[in-house]
């Protein structure tokens, strides 16, 4: 297979706190995705789960390590090129899907539009991209509405607009599901399957084994490092992993 | 990013909240507006105080009372000192280039004719020069002369306004007034002159000074010491070196009340003294007015700065959702930064709209007098710009320095 690689990580550790009380949340961990898989990350809260996603997603920067995102280094940027990293080659889609309050669908759609630095778009693209990537999501009659006038699972079809808008290389998806109910979560879980389908490249947070069989590869996190790391159900070993790192490098 | 996408951003994150939004502002408002006012009204009282020194006409030296020796606090009979009415006449006598010697003593009386009685009218005993030093045009009967002064002639001359208030349409010269228990003939009428200062010069009756001392205002002492007075005026020859005319005065009225030129009892002043200390005490004014606006306006200032500073705690959630979409930290800072400057300039324009309203009716209602200086509205305007940027750029800093993530996960 010689699929672009979306995500590399080598020897990623990440230390909280200063002086003789360190925790160490993730320990020299490696993993490689690639273009148009989709990854569910699991394991018991304290596991570093939420470090790594937050690492991914260019919010937090690793304490040793590196991260190559669509090949480019990204662990020493400062803010502001982690800022624009973020608003080019990543889409968020939250647990709490953390949309504007008092804004409008079709502005919160809009909003990674404003901080896109290379895009030399007017107001009538801006609208043209957000309507285009909520007809993607199947809000078309909603735009208009502002969050709280929408349910759950319309709320969280607007923030997968909202991460598809810039047109990212990665979509990160924490608990997703974690505030809906079973029907809205798979409406969202079909939605999301769908993006995979169409090639884009899917890593989410989960604690919950059925929304994590629409992945098609699981990884266990345990005290910051990988436990399993699971393919098309076929477990791969310990080894195997470890090959696939040489492979990688 | 680009400015006018900043200014949108800041301006829907202001239109959000529209209340917060205008108290915030309220600050910038009354101090804006207090700016405009104060300085509406000082300007106001320096045009008058500038007409009323101007009014006095020109070429005057002031000679006044300074009762350094006795006089004030001690026993009524051992009053001495002070100028006298017949100090006047030996200025004009004596003193060279001296053209004209006015005293003025004032009162107030009830004024009758026939059905009409006007109460507290003001009443000026004054001397044969006041025309020509006061620059009054007599418009029908004649003036006061000097006989009828020396006479003491029950005569009286009157101001428009009070000829018109008695006599309507009737010629008042050679009718007979009723001034508290005294009557007097008309002699003349004044043209109009209209306000100098705060001085109705047309609201006024004038009659000999020699009138006023022995029936309105008559002094015990009188008989010993001569009619006191305040104020005489003199008017002199602009030819004649001023410092000339001051000394040769001081010398005279030094003799005749027996002190000596250390220890005078009377004090000279020029239009040019006058005019010196009006000026100190504007300036005065106007550097307290400045004070009080400048803390007025910094009052707004940290207003807004409180006001930005719960804006960003109460909209940390907000800022951790526009970082996560790729807001970087100068974008953060620009749009706090602008949502403060916006604020300010909102309130400056309300605080000029307000602060002109307000000199208006403070004009208008009040017996003050305002002038509307377009500098100063301008001044107020860009002070409360400087303010939003100043006390707008501690809470945009901080807004801009928080953590993503933290941010992210507040409630």
């Amino acid at each position: 297979m010689q699929e672009t690689v979306i995500i590399e990580i080598n020897d990623l550790t990440k230390i909280y706190g200063l002086g003789e009380v360190q925790v160490s949340a993730l320990v020299e961990l490696s993993l490689t995705i690639h273009e148009g898989e989709f990854v569910a990350i699991m394991g018991p809260s304290g596991s570093g789960k939420s470090t790594l996603m937050n690492i991914l997603g260019c919010l937090d920067r690793p304490s040793s390590g590196q991260y190559f995102l669509a090949g480019e280094d990204v662990s020493n940027l400062d803010r502001t090129q982690l800022a624009i990293i973020r608003n080019q080659r990543i889409g968020f889609i939250f647990q709490s899907y953390n949309l504007l309050p008092q804004t409008t669908a079709l502005e919160n759609v809009i909003l990674p539009l404003l901080y896109n630095r290379n895009g030399k778009d007017g107001d009538a693209q801006h609208v043209a991209k957000a309507l285009a990537a909520l007809e993607a999501v199947g809000l078309t009659d909603r735009v208009e509405h502002k969050p709280q006038e929408l349910s759950g699972g319309q709320m969280q079809r607007v923030a997968i607009a909202r991460a598809l808008v810039n047109e990212p290389v990665l979509i990160l998806a924490d608990e997703p599901t974690g505030n809906l109910d079973t029907r809205s979560g798979q409406e969202i879980m079909s939605l999301l399957s769908e993006l995979h389908q169409h090639g884009s490249t899917i890593v989410m947070v989960t604690h919950d084994d059925d929304i994590a069989e629409y992945a098609n590869r699981t990884i266990r996190l345990r005290d910051g490092k990988i436990e399993t790391d699971v393919q098309n159900g076929a477990e791969l070993s310990r080894m195997g992993k470890k090959e696939m790192q040489y492979a990688g490098q | 990013m680009r400015a006018s996408k900043i200014i949108q951003i800041a301006s829907r994150g202001l239109t959000k909240n529209k209340l917060r939004s205008l108290l915030t502002m309220l600050g910038v408002i009354i101090g804006v507006a207090a700016v405009i006012i104060m300085i509406s009204i000082s300007s106001g009282t320096e045009a008058a105080i500038e007409e009323q020194i101007t009014g006095l006409g020109t070429n005057l030296v002031f000679v006044q009372s300074s009762f350094t020796r006795g006089g004030f606090g001690q026993g009524g009979g051992e009053q001495s000192g002070g100028l006298v009415y017949d100090d006047a006449f030996a200025i004009a006598e004596e003193v060279n280039g001296v053209t004209a010697v006015v005293v003025e003593q004032p009162s107030t009386e009830t004024v009758k004719l026939g059905d009409t009685t006007l109460e507290d009218v003001a009443i000026l005993g004054t001397t044969a020069d006041f025309p020509a030093v006061r620059d009054m045009t007599i418009e029908s009967g004649r003036y006061l002369n000097q006989t009828d002064i020396d006479r003491t002639q029950k005569v009286v001359v009157l101001g428009s306004t009070m000829a018109e208030e008695l006599f309507g349409d009737t010629p008042p010269v050679g009718q007979v007034i009723t001034v508290g228990n005294t009557k007097l003939t008309v002699i003349g009428v004044f043209e109009e002159k209209g306000l100098v200062g705060n001085t109705d010069f047309d609201a006024r009756i004038y009659m000999p000074i020699t009138v006023v001392f022995q029936k309105f205002t008559p002094s015990q002492f009188a008989r010993i010491m001569g009619d006191r007075v305040r104020v005489i005026y003199v008017e002199v020859d602009a030819e004649v070196p001023l410092e000339d005319i001051i000394l040769q005065t001081e010398l005279l009225l030094a003799k005749r009340h027996d002190v000596s030129l250390e220890e005078p009892d009377f004090v000279i002043q020029t239009q040019q003294d006058i005019i010196q200390t009006q000026e100190a005490t504007t300036a005065a004014f106007r550097s307290l007015l400045t004070w009080v606006s400048a803390v007025s306006l910094i009052v707004g200032g940290i207003g807004i700065m409180n006001i930005m500073l719960v804006s960003v705690t109460e909209r940390t959630r907000e800022i951790g959702i526009r970082q996560s979409v790729g807001a970087s930290p100068n974008d953060i800072r620009y749009q706090f930064l602008t949502e403060a400057l916006l604020l300010s300039l909102a309130g400056g324009l309300i605080g000029v709209i307000v602060g002109i309203g307000g000199a208006y009716i403070f004009g208008e209602l009040g017996e003050m007098r305002t002038v509307i200086v377009p500098s100063a509205i301008l001044l107020a305007f860009s002070s409360a710009a400087a303010v939003g940027i100043f006390f707008g750029f501690y809470p945009a800093n901080k807004a801009s320095q928080l953590d993503p993530i933290e941010a992210l996960r507040h409630e």
